[in-house]
């Protein structure tokens, strides 16, 4: 038996390896399996202190080894994927046969199930029908998208069956239900039962399969054939690396998409990163530094600008390395800095950039503004300069921080940001951010990039009971979706307010169908919304905010703690002015006593901005 | 399911816990306010909660999605890209210069600059946003339109038979299919709560003292025609009336009940069946045979299968002699014999037609009844310019087509003009299959369906086309009828060939409707392919090339050749 040599992997030592083989010897069935599930648990405790370790602990490869488990220790949930009903009435009458054989069974439409469910569950009932060519129910899409994606999880746990509904005169017939059959099996999980494929007159075959799976689940008297329990082989737990900016985690980009649909007037960006193994942990609230590398294209202008070649050795550090690894990777080749400026103007002579030190400062700045680094080449050309000597006028790549939009108690080992893509022209050339440009366009899932955490712990959450108004415009938003995924997690209860201003509701209500779930299910408690260029006159979240004055000063008095996240020129500054406003409207206060009123929240962390 | 006339199992005289569940929406739904209010201030979703989709559409409103981009909306974390379809009510598709100007604005500001003419003469906006929904509908309201009954279970639009030769006794008729839309649409208050933002008024008595608050079981339609073309297609309506008499006097109609299209895949009771004539009244008598048949209707149909509610089931169900019994009993009159008439065909006459008086009439064909900016063709700026001119009113044929009627001879040159200008006037030079097909809108808006129909058909007429010149038919008129899906908007079970769709690219092919509308078709093939379809068609044709006898319509020959049997009545259409 092989139980030995897969314990032994794991590291165990002598006397563990004893107790270990001593008890699963003794063990029934059921008392294996309610141990192993126990032990999971404990682990998954652990594992929420101490973020970014391996996988679950035990598993169970076979069927046999589940065979006699008794109904009540495992769970059993019923998911149905219906278009027309049918598939969902079956799974109500599959529900109540479980129902009358003793079964508690529960019942989830494909539509709602939240996917990271999946893993958890133990016994998987499936009725899904096939529409067109082989397709799913529309509202099943994104079930099947996740379970035959990547971040399909393993199965080794799981038992299932599968009722697919279908139309023979179909080519593709019965293909959802044969796809959700397949990708369960790949994925680790045992078939209870052989899936039944059912044509239009599907009433016989159906109740068939209903008596076939319940008899397979039900409690019955026959013993267990095996006591088995086997652990899937891990390696020793390492010595957690410590990554932070000096020493950032190779993260590897899982997810990559534009949330801005089409005819958007900008392209905002969801991102998601694995943080699998980094040993990286966060809170809502805290940003990830990220850094980003140029625009190889950029490095080409300008080496072809300076006629130099990639290849020219420079040093960094100390270290030897390419001038086209130092332009792509270590410094800001874009913007131009004023000591660019000054190094250039030494090395053209050129009396035009040497005037701009001495001068009127405003006068540099706006200089700076309108030229980067290539167009100050461009214009002011010197032949022969040294790799070397380029270089010193250049600043380092400085990393970029962007608000974190995900909870790590709800994605554990993932992270998230939502970007937007700057965009602009200059000198007739289309140009980007640096890091929003480097994501857009380089970076693809699969991809790493080096990230780090940086805490930011002057936007936190307060306690569970406590209401909380978040305002945000744009990727403002992106921390809100972390604070809603840490309260969903943690159950908690505090009331929640969210504000959110952009351009267009057809095309830039980022997280729409999420901010939509939230609502539904009472996380979230009340949206408003502010969309600047749907209609003639402009409407912004501080006027939504005025609209709401007394209600959101009653939320004030309350206890609510309130977040301002997003643009610093005018959001921030636009939305205190509006909050002291309704204070002193609606408390009745003097313009300095609503000042103060606000200055106390400020003090008491009740009042908390995030501006960039 | 086949109740005898006494069965009362499944009507309107059972507790609502017995019937379907649209019965019990419809009741509770305080005479189709619902949440709509509320709904429309709703600013996290661009659509309407709950069952108010539904309710809507008794507004004359359907809740759509553009279904090209749900799957990329998805991923992006967007919901749908939800808008919605208004449809007008217009009886008998006739429309003023200043109501067809007010449309187009409409459609400019909010409908993504289309217009739509449908299949029962009507006009939809499509792609409408719902915070603009009441700004079009108070848009409608000043120029004297609204969206009463345009979708729902009730009684749609009615339609009339443009005929713009015979102009007095089309005035008469058009006049009574007015009257008898305004008599028959829903006459609670929601309407102008909602969408005016009207006081709701205190009633004394029921709100809709004919529906009740139930409504119908399912669409109700209503047709007036006048022979000999028929172009309403009278026998698809659940009540036709075809005008008897001479060109300058109406004597009265003969009256057919029970016609109706749709049917649903895989479901052998539902078929398309053609309404049958049961005895002729005049023309005073019109309203009374109206309640009494819809009353009929209303208190017999079956609320319990919605695919089985139209009118069409209840006559196959309880029995047609019953029924009229029944009608004639409620009207107070039994119905005189039949009168003779005749109908040539249901298609439409292109071009310049001579009227009474020497007035003109102008009738041009708009592909699938789309009016769009298209680059190479701005017809929602031609026919703009042709309402500034005032030339006359427009009709809007059943056909999907569109005439310019009333036009004074002496103004002819400068209407001809405006046509060229923007493109209009080579509208009409196509094939005779061209000239007589239909398509309804399908994807990408329309939730139901399953295959493309209008973006797609003028692709495959194109192959169509090139066969019939191969064996010199390119100039042979044939009906061509496409749907997206099985419920038939474009009346494709009276095509000689008609297509409706299975699945992307997936059609049922069917041959043999009768050329002016009076015999349905038989399905040839299941869920095939463009490949299996053009095969199909490219060997009825050469047989029909080959073999054809003198003046038999291409849907005749495909019987007589055996290709399909004669369906002769509905329930057996899917034998």
């Amino acid at each position: 038996m092989s139980v030995i040599y897969n314990l032994r992997e794991l590291g165990l030592t002598v006397d563990q390896l004893r107790m270990v083989e001593s008890l699963t010897g003794s063990l029934t069935p059921d008392q294996a399996l309610w141990l192993s599930g126990y032990l999971a648990g404990l682990h998954r405790g652990a594992r929420s202190a101490l973020a970014g370790e391996g996988e679950a602990l035990a598993s169970f490869p076979s069927t046999s080894a589940m065979a006699g488990a008794s109904a009540n220790t495992r769970s059993l949930t019923v998911l149905v994927g219906s278009e027309t009903g049918n598939a969902r009435a079956l799974a109500k009458s599959l529900v109540q046969a479980a129902g009358a054989s003793g079964l508690q069974a529960s019942l989830a439409d494909l539509a709602g199930y939240p996917t990271r469910k999946l893993k958890d569950e133990q016994d998987l009932l499936i009725i899904t029908s096939t529409h067109g060519e082989g397709d799913p129910p529309q509202s099943a899409l994104g079930f099947f998208e996740f379970l035959e994606g990547r971040k399909a999880p393993k199965l080794g746990q799981v038992r299932y069956a599968v009722l697919a509904l279908g139309d023979s005169t179909y080519e593709f017939y019965c293909e959802a239900g044969k796809r959700i059959d397949r990708r369960l099996a790949e994925l680790g999980a045992a078939r209870i039962a052989p899936r039944v494929d059912c044509d239009v007159d599907y009433d016989k075959p159906a109740a068939d399969w209903i008596k076939t799976v319940i008899a397979a689940i039900a409690p019955d008297a026959g013993g267990a054939t095996s006591s088995t329990v086997f652990a899937k082989p891990l390696s020793a737990p390492a010595a957690v690396p410590v990554h932070d900016k000096r020493n950032p985690f190779a993260a590897t980009v899982i997810d990559n998409i534009a949330l801005t649909g089409r005819r958007s007037s900008k392209e905002t960006r969801h991102i998601e990163f694995s943080l699998d193994g980094s040993g990286l942990s966060f809170a809502p609230g805290d940003a990830l530094g990220i850094l980003p590398r140029n625009d190889p294209a950029l490095v080409e202008d300008i080496l072809q600008t300076l006629s130099l070649s990639a290849d020219a050795p420079v040093t960094l550090d100390d270290s030897p390395t390419s001038l086209g690894e130092a332009l792509t990777g270590h410094f800001d080749i874009s913007a131009s800095t004023p000591r660019f400026i000054d190094r250039w103007a030494e090395l053209s002579g050129a009396s035009a950039l040497a005037a701009l030190k001495t001068g009127d400062q405003s006068q540099r700045a706006a200089f700076l503004r309108d030229h980067h680094v290539i167009d100050i080449l461009r214009q002011y050309p010197v032949a022969g300069v040294a790799p070397q000597a380029f270089l010193s006028g250049l600043r380092p790549l400085q990393p970029r921080l962007y608000s974190i939009a995900s909870s790590q108690a709800y994605a554990p080992d993932e992270v998230h940001l939502t970007v937007t893509t700057l965009r602009y022209a200059l000198h007739g050339e289309a140009r980007t951010g640096v890091a929003s440009g480097h994501l857009a366009e380089r970076v693809k899932p699969d991809d790493t990039l080096p990230v780090y955490v940086q805490a930011n712990p002057h936007f936190r959450l307060p306690e569970d009971d406590a209401p909380i108004v978040m305002i945000g415009a744009g990727t403002g938003v992106a921390p809100y979706r972390a604070f809603l995924q840490e309260r969903e997690i943690r159950g908690a209860r505090g009331r929640s307010w969210l504000f959110f201003g952009e351009r267009n509701f057809h095309s830039d209500f980022l997280y729409q169908t999420e901010w939509q779930a939230l609502l539904k299910s009472g996380v979230l408690h009340r949206m408003s919304v502010a969309f600047s260029r749907d209609r003639a006159e402009k409407v912004y979240v501080q006027h939504r905010l005025q609209e709401h004055g007394a209600e959101l000063y009653g939320w004030m008095q309350e206890g609510a703690h309130i977040y301002v996240c997003g643009d610093a020129a005018n959001l921030a500054p636009d939305v205190h002015r509006t909050l002291r406003d309704i204070v002193q409207q609606k408390g009745g206060l003097s313009q300095s006593a609503a000042d103060e009123y606000l200055g106390e929240l400020q003090r008491g962390q009740r009042y908390q901005v995030d501006v960039y | 399911m086949h109740a005898s006339a006494t069965d009362r199992g499944r009507d309107r005289s059972q507790p609502l816990e017995k019937l379907g569940p649209d019965e019990s929406l419809k009741a509770r739904s305080d005479q189709l306010r619902g949440t709509i209010l509320d709904g429309l201030l709703d600013e996290i979703t661009g659509a309407v909660p709950g069952s108010d989709p539904k309710l809507m559409k008794f507004h004359g409103i359907y809740q759509q999605d553009d279904r090209d981009i749900r799957d990329e909306r998805r991923h992006q974390k967007l919901e749908p890209a939800f808008s919605f379809m208004v449809r007008v009510r217009l009886p008998g598709g006739v429309c003023t210069p200043e109501q067809w100007l007010k449309l187009d604005s409409l459609a400019r500001d909010y409908g993504e600059g289309s217009l739509r003419l449908t299949t029962r003469q009507t006009f939809q906006f499509h792609y409408v946003l719902k915070q603009n929904l009441r700004s079009l509908i108070q848009g409608l309201h000043d120029v004297g339109l609204d969206t009463r009954a345009a979708c729902g279970d009730d009684s749609r639009g009615v339609m009339c038979s443009v005929n713009p030769q015979l102009s007095a006794l089309h005035a008469e008729v058009y006049d009574l299919a007015k009257r008898v839309s305004d008599h028959a649409v829903p006459k609670t208050g929601a309407y102008g709560e909602i969408w005016y933002g009207e006081e709701r008024k205190k009633s004394s008595g029921p709100e809709e003292p004919f529906y009740g608050s139930t409504y119908m079981p399912r669409k109700f339609k209503i047709g007036f025609v006048i022979p000999p073309v028929n172009d309403i297609d009278v026998y698809a309506q659940d009540l036709g009336f075809i005008a008897s008499g001479t060109a300058d006097r109406l004597d009265g109609f003969n009256v057919a009940i029970g016609g109706g299209m749709g049917r649903t895949d895989q479901a052998p009771h539902t078929y398309p069946r053609l309404a049958d004539v049961i005895g002729f009244v005049p023309t005073d008598k019109v309203f009374a045979v109206v309640d009494a048949v819809m009353s009929v209707q209303r208190d017999y149909g079956d609320r319990v299968d919605r695919a089985h509610a139209r009118f069409k089931y209840t006559i196959d169900d309880k029995g047609l002699d019953w029924i009229k019994q029944e009608i004639e009993e409620r009207q107070g009159f039994a119905f005189a014999p039949t009168r003779n008439f005749s109908f040539v065909s249901n298609s439409d006459p292109f071009g310049w037609a001579t009227g009474e008086a020497g007035r003109l009439h102008y009738t041009l064909l708009v592909e699938s009844g789309r009016i769009t900016n298209a680059a190479e063709r701005p017809i929602l700026d031609g026919l703009r310019a042709v309402a500034r001119g005032k030339f006359g009113n427009f009709r809007l044929t059943p056909n999907q087509n569109l005439t310019i009627a009333d036009v004074a001879p002496e103004r002819r040159a400068e209407l001809e003009t405006i046509l060229s200008e923007f493109g209009l006037a080579a509208l009409n030079r196509q094939s005779g299959l061209r000239l007589n097909a239909l398509a309804c809108v399908a994807l990408p808006t329309c939730g139901l369906a399953m295959a493309e129909s209008e973006r797609y058909l003028p692709h495959l007429v194109e192959k169509i086309e090139q066969i019939l010149s191969k064996h010199g038919l390119f100039d042979e008129p044939i009906t061509l009828r496409m749907s997206g899906c099985p419920n038939g908007c474009s009346r494709p079970y009276i095509a000689e060939i008609a297509l409706t769709g299975r699945a992307p690219g997936k059609y049922n092919l069917y041959f043999g409707g009768g050329f002016h509308g009076q015999r349905l078709n038989k399905m040839y093939l299941e869920n095939v392919g463009e490949d299996a379809i053009l095969r199909a068609i490219e060997e009825v044709v050469a047989g029909f090339a080959r073999d054809r006898r003198p003046n038999e319509h291409f849907g005749d020959y495909a019987i007589r050749a055996g290709y399909v049997t004669e369906v002769t009545e509905g329930r057996h259409f899917n034998d």
